[in-house]
């Protein structure tokens, strides 16, 4: 890689920044990755131009690039990610010919081209026809909240032309998960059938709950005097209110398990679940909590403590 | 990931919510209908970034935009096309691509 920007702008170090911008963007039409999607070269070869422009570009780092004050390297972009980098992905068919048009489910042009020869080499007879194709995929973002995603729900969204379709939410359903409503996208071509609405579900985060696979994690607070005794305490799951029992002697971070309370599993399990205790003093610790502190301290030997004096 | 017109504005460098619309429009982007508006995947976002360069770097025209990505969406359609074909060639017995391959080399090089 070369180092000076000047060179790699082939403009020489008094040159314009008319000069500069003309140059780089005559580099630029001739090696932006994107319209080399086949050449792995270019993606770097534009990076070192990429960088060199914003050096030279801007007069201010210019004028701190040519006072030695900055070096090239110290600014060069971070690694910038490409179109061309998302379109082998699953979901990048929906920018190319007949992507979300679904032409891909029946046969692709390679392969009609593949099979289509070898019918009339066979002597079938070419068919003439109108036009016919699949109406366009038509994706929604659609928004739900955590209780609407973990018991199912009914929603309805609102279509270009203003019809409204009731989209249902299955219970148990995932953030990002995508509902396919066959039929439902934009109307077809000629006698084809209409396209498919793609709704991409986005789940809203939960103030006491949150998901973790099928189980649910929520932190529970107790007082001490619950944490030393034990009590029973009503704790809320996405069914309702559930009575749950606190062992005696439970420490902060201790998890127990209510079964089968999280969210679904197919039509027939449930996932659990998991309470995390957290022992919180009131505000204000009043006289008589300090006494029997102060009584407790002066004769106990528990170190909570002594594996991590062990640790070093 | 998905991410309202503001938030893809105030992420991609140089970018207006006046180009982002009109793109939208154009249907050079075609993102996912939110309840208040457009859903920009990473995907998009991508695309956008892209058609920045274009128009503003390259400084090329709007009506060769369409042109070129046609030219773009093709050449990936392609791409994902002969991916295909290879995994269905790998998926044979040594001996059929074996035969294949030969074949293709005599095509290429005649």
């Amino acid at each position: 890689m070369t180092d000076d920007p000047y060179r790699v702008l082939g403009v020489d170090t008094g040159a314009t920044q008319d000069e500069i911008k003309k140059a780089y963007r005559k580099l630029a039409k001739k090696l932006h990755p994107d319209l080399h999607p086949d050449d792995p070269g270019k993606k770097s070869e534009f990076q070192i131009i990429s960088a060199a422009y914003d050096l030279l570009g801007d007069p201010e780092k210019r004028k701190r690039f040519d006072a030695g004050e900055i070096d090239a390297q110290g600014h060069e972009r971070p690694e910038r990610q490409f179109y061309r980098d998302y379109t082998s992905r699953p979901g990048a068919e929906r920018y190319e010919p007949g992507g979300d048009t679904g032409e891909y489910e029946d046969m692709s042009d390679l392969f009609s081209d593949i099979f289509g020869r070898r019918q009339r080499g066979s002597g079938g007879q070419s068919y003439e026809h109108s036009f016919h194709a699949r109406g366009r995929d038509i994706r929604y973002h659609l928004e739900v909240d955590f209780m609407d995603a973990a018991r199912g729900a009914k929603r309805a969204i609102t279509m270009p032309d203003g019809k409204a379709i009731e989209v249902a939410i299955p219970a148990g359903l995932n953030d990002g998960q995508t509902l396919r409503l066959r039929g439902k996208g934009g109307p077809g071509i000629g006698q084809g059938p209409p396209g498919d609405a793609l709704i991409t579900i986005a789940v809203r985060s939960h103030s006491v709950f949150t998901r973790a696979g099928n189980n649910i994690e929520m932190e529970l607070p107790v007082t001490f005097d619950e944490a030393v005794l034990g009590a029973k305490v009503d704790v809320p799951t996405i069914s309702g209110m559930v009575a749950m029992t606190i062992p005696k002697g439970v420490s902060s971070g201790r998890q127990l398990r209510l079964k089968s309370k999280g969210f679904p599993v197919g039509n027939t399990g449930h996932g659990d679940q998991i309470v995390r205790i957290r022992i919180v003093l009131p505000e204000k610790v009043d006289e008589e909590m300090e006494e029997i502190a102060r009584r407790w301290r002066a004769h106990q030997s528990f170190d909570p403590r002594e594996t991590l004096r062990r640790a070093i | 990931m998905s991410y309202d017109e503001r938030t893809v504005v105030a992420w991609v460098e140089r970018l207006t919510i006046r180009d982002l619309r009109s793109w939208v429009r154009e249907g050079w982007v075609r993102p996912a209908q939110g309840e208040d508006g457009p859903f920009f995947d990473e995907l998009d976002i991508a695309r956008i970034r892209l058609l920045c360069d274009l128009r503003k770097d390259m400084a090329i025209s709007g009506d060769t935009i369409p042109v070129i990505l046609s030219l773009i969406d093709r050449l990936h359609k392609s791409q994902r096309e002969l991916r295909m074909l290879r995994q269905a060639v790998d998926e044979q017995p040594e001996d059929l691509r074996l035969e294949l391959l030969n074949r293709y080399e005599s095509i290429r090089k005649p």
